[in-house]
């Protein structure tokens, strides 16, 4: 049999109903590999002792019928969890503990599983890179010193370095998507409105999705299945009639319309990513999908309309960070002068790039020029996508514009770092869902992902299309445990 | 358009932010190549275009003004960054 930390999520559950393995030989297998793994940085905050006590109680009086019975699972230091500091990789929120529990987390623990820690993140989700976590860098699986992808890169090290089953992460502008290109694992950015805010601290509010990141598709329409959820306490929550993704998921995509967006062939395209794009065409056609060329015009906009609209509304989320009811507070002469040390110690060097970019687009005399201008492309972009959607039922595109990368590479250079995002920003723009899936490795030896980007609401589909091609691909990501 | 030394410190006073004299430089040559990166959008015609405003189509929905969370005022004040567990402290402001 194979190790247990070498099990798909789903293989996993398999094992645990038939009683191959207990909940608490499996949370001891990843705790025992977590302390061997501390070179990742990985981890913000490790919760092994109460995951034991969860998995021994579990063990005690097992509940077969759950979706994730008794299974550890790490998460984003993004979502608060009860009793259990929550940073978001900043130290404003250093020694914030939540007195509640964030509903995607809660529907996670509601369906068995249990908490095994709080995975590094970009400080506040903000970078591609996960450089600029308080915490410090997170090293990548694939390669030392190089990056996971972020801001969910303690998530996507965390998931292929097998520290955890599956994960979750939250995507404003790919940072889902993008760290699991960079790391050979599949992540999903589910519709806007289909995973509830509550409870994640916000970064930009009108962008923001919590999905998951898994090993493969199968686990990733579990996942999807058990955190999405109709909530009242989040008033952009969207009531529709969920799914049984898993239970649905079919490996057949014949007829489907599958279209190829011209404006995503960019210039200095490296010739590793088109193959890649090629190759997945191909795969796509074998299985019998339509491939069809369209055109979405505005893409080349979509990045600097997201680089207005998600600083501004950052800028307005981060307003509530001030020293005063909880986070790290700094000494002032006056409360004026307390508020401006709190803030300017506590966040870190991006983090203020933001939020004077947010605050400089919605100054006085300047709304109309940026925000609202942001506000009118974002338009346009949505309107391209509901263009295309009259004649297809997917698009396929690569995730992200190239492999992982050194760390420190693009540090000094915030717009080369930005351009990272280029394939992923207009989803969210047009809130629809998105998956990344491994599809190949450059010549480095480094995994490239393709997104397949669906209609509002129609993950079924997506995930259909992902898992179709996984089939074909077969990819093996071939990770050596260099850092034990 | 140029961002200067001078729009900085007035928007990090905006936004409650002290910048220290020596990174406010640095600052204002980062946001000056972002800011050129996003002028791109001068490019596109929007006059006629309806901004998008919200995402989510969904109608916002009314509750009853209930009180659901009661005797919770340990756990408000359980993060407090100030050692006084009965009330938030703030610096003096009325003298």
């Amino acid at each position: 049999m194979s190790a247990i930390v070498d099990l798909t999520l789903v293989e996993l559950i398999d094992k645990i109903k038939k009683k191959d393995v207990s909940s608490k030989e499996t949370t001891n297998a990843y705790i025992e590999r977590c302390k061997k793994s501390k070179k990742l940085n990985s981890f913000i905050t490790e919760d092994f002792d109460h995951a034991l006590k969860k998995a021994n109680a579990f063990d005690n009086n097992p509940n077969f019928e759950k979706k994730l019975p008794g299974i550890p699972i790490a998460v984003k230091d993004l979502f608060c969890t009860k009793d259990l500091r929550t940073t978001a990789g900043s130290k404003i929120l250093n020694n914030f503990v939540p007195t509640y529990e964030s509903t995607v987390t809660n529907n996670l623990w509601e369906n068995g599983a249990i908490l095994l820690g709080k995975l590094n993140c970009d400080e506040f989700a903000m970078g591609s890179s996960n450089e600029t976590s308080f915490f410090g860098n997170v090293q990548s699986p694939i390669g030392e010193n190089i990056v996971p992808g972020g801001s969910s890169g303690g998530s996507a090290s965390a998931l292929a370095a097998k520290l955890t089953p599956a994960t979750i992460g939250t995507d404003t502008g790919g940072s889902i998507r993008q760290p699991a290109s960079f790391t050979g694992t599949v992540g999903l950015k589910p519709t806007y409105g289909s995973c509830s805010r509550y409870g994640i601290v916000a970064f930009a509010s009108s962008l923001d999705q919590a999905g998951p990141m898994t090993k493969d598709v199968k686990d990733c329409a579990l996942m999807f299945e058990v955190m999405s959820s109709y909530d009242k306490k989040d008033s952009t929550s969207v009531d529709f009639e969920r799914d049984n993704y898993l239970n649905k998921l079919k490996d057949s995509i014949k007829g489907k319309k599958i279209g190829i967006p011209k404006e995503y062939r960019v210039d200095g395209m490296s010739k590793e990513i088109d193959e890649l794009w090629q190759k997945g065409i191909k795969i796509i056609k074998e299985a019998g999908a339509d491939v069809i060329d369209i055109s979405l015009p505005n893409t080349m906009y979509a990045l600097p309309a997201y680089y207005i609209v998600a600083p501004a509304e950052a800028s307005s989320n981060l307003a509530r960070y001030d020293g005063v009811k909880y986070g790290f507070r700094s000494k002032g002469e006056n409360l004026i002068d307390m508020y401006e040390k709190t803030r300017s110690e506590g966040f870190g060097d991006e983090v203020k790039r933001r939020i004077l970019i947010g605050t400089y687009v919605l100054s006085s005399g300047y709304y109309d020029a940026y925000y609202l201008k942001a506000q009118k492309v974002r338009k346009l972009i949505k309107n391209d996508f509901d263009q295309a959607y009259k004649n297809v039922d997917a698009i396929l595109t690569p995730s992200t514009p190239s492999s992982a990368f050194k760390i420190g590479e693009k540090t000094d250079d915030p717009v080369s770092m930005y351009l990272n995002d280029i394939f992923t920003v207009p989803i969210n723009l047009a809130g629809l869902p998105a998956i990344s899936i491994p599809a190949g490795i450059d010549a480095k030896g480094y995994p490239l992902g393709l997104q397949i980007i669906g209609k509002a609401f129609d993950e079924q589909n997506i995930l259909n299309i992902a898992y179709t091609m996984e089939k074909h691909i077969n990819f093996k990501n071939e990770i050596k445990s260099w850092w034990i | 358009m140029a961002i200067d030394l001078k729009t900085v410190k007035h928007i990090s006073k905006l936004a409650r932010i002290s910048i220290e004299e020596k990174k406010g430089k640095k600052l204002a040559d980062d946001l000056n190549s972002i800011f050129e990166f996003i002028e791109k959008l001068n490019q596109l015609d929007t006059d006629k275009v309806e901004p998008l405003t919200s995402i989510a189509e969904t109608k916002l929905q009314l509750r009853h003004d209930e009180i659901k969370s009661e005797n919770i005022r340990d756990q408000i004040l359980k993060n407090s960054p100030n050692e006084n567990k009965d009330f938030f402290v703030v610096p003096k402001v009325v003298e």
